[in-house]
């Protein structure tokens, strides 16, 4: 078995799509209208045949509370990895990105938390 | 109010906290427990985190933030001077080493 999909919910669909390819750096991968949203994908460049992401809308009414209170305390939604989160978390400042945790190395993890712009904090981490 | 002073110092758990809110200020409870639990091993969850916070918060020993959508501890060392000046003999008063 492995992770196919995994997903985070976005205000926004297509403000997502522009911060997870414009500023992340992901690529569009799947793009299928569903009712008023759509079916949207992302994947890293490095791994196109790797797992997707899916961006997905928020609208549920459980979902605005769950993420108040994680966003509120700092919990970030998931993770991913980076070959050098000190140099990441330089780049995306460049870019206006909100950090809630700067780089914190913790012996051979080294991670660091911003916000996705979209209603998430979202971890980046790297193993020495 | 120096009650809980005392009892906010006398536990462990609580002095790590403030040792990590000293060298960083500003952090989540996200963060703290980050670092309780790979710099200290200390494992437990984020809720008796969050009491230990409650505690300290009370004693005026931790304040807590709010910035937009976050929130944020910082360390408050004020209080520190009650317990400091208590003991102080009136002729050591206000020389410093």
């Amino acid at each position: 078995m492995r992770i196919h999909l995994t997903s985070v919910f976005v205000d926004d669909q297509d403000k997502a799509l522009r911060f997870y390819t414009d500023v992340l750096g992901f690529v569009k991968k799947t793009e299928v209208p569903i009712g008023e949203d759509r079916w949207l994908t992302v994947v890293s460049p490095e791994e196109p045949e790797g797992t997707e992401l899916l961006l997905e809308p928020s609208g549920h009414p459980a979902v605005k509370p769950y993420r108040e209170a994680l966003v509120n305390d700092g919990i970030p939604v998931t993770a991913f990895a980076v070959d050098d989160v000190r140099a990441e978390y330089e780049r995306l400042r460049g870019h206006g990105v909100r950090f809630t945790q700067e780089p914190l190395e913790m012996g051979p993890v080294t991670t660091a938390v911003f916000d996705d712009t979209c209603g998430n904090l979202i971890q980046i981490m790297h193993q020495a | 109010m120096a009650d809980d002073i005392f009892k906010a110092l006398a536990d462990p758990t609580r002095r790590t906290i403030l040792d990590e809110l000293a060298e960083r200020p500003g952090q989540t409870l996200f963060e703290i427990c980050a670092r309780l639990s790979m710099k200290h091993e200390l494992a437990m969850s984020r809720q008796a985190v969050s009491q230990h916070l409650a505690v300290l918060e009370a004693a005026g020993l931790v304040e807590s933030r709010r910035e937009g959508r976050y929130k944020f501890h910082d360390l408050n060392t004020a209080p520190l001077r009650h317990i400091a000046e208590r003991w102080t003999r009136p002729d050591e008063g206000e020389t410093t080493p």
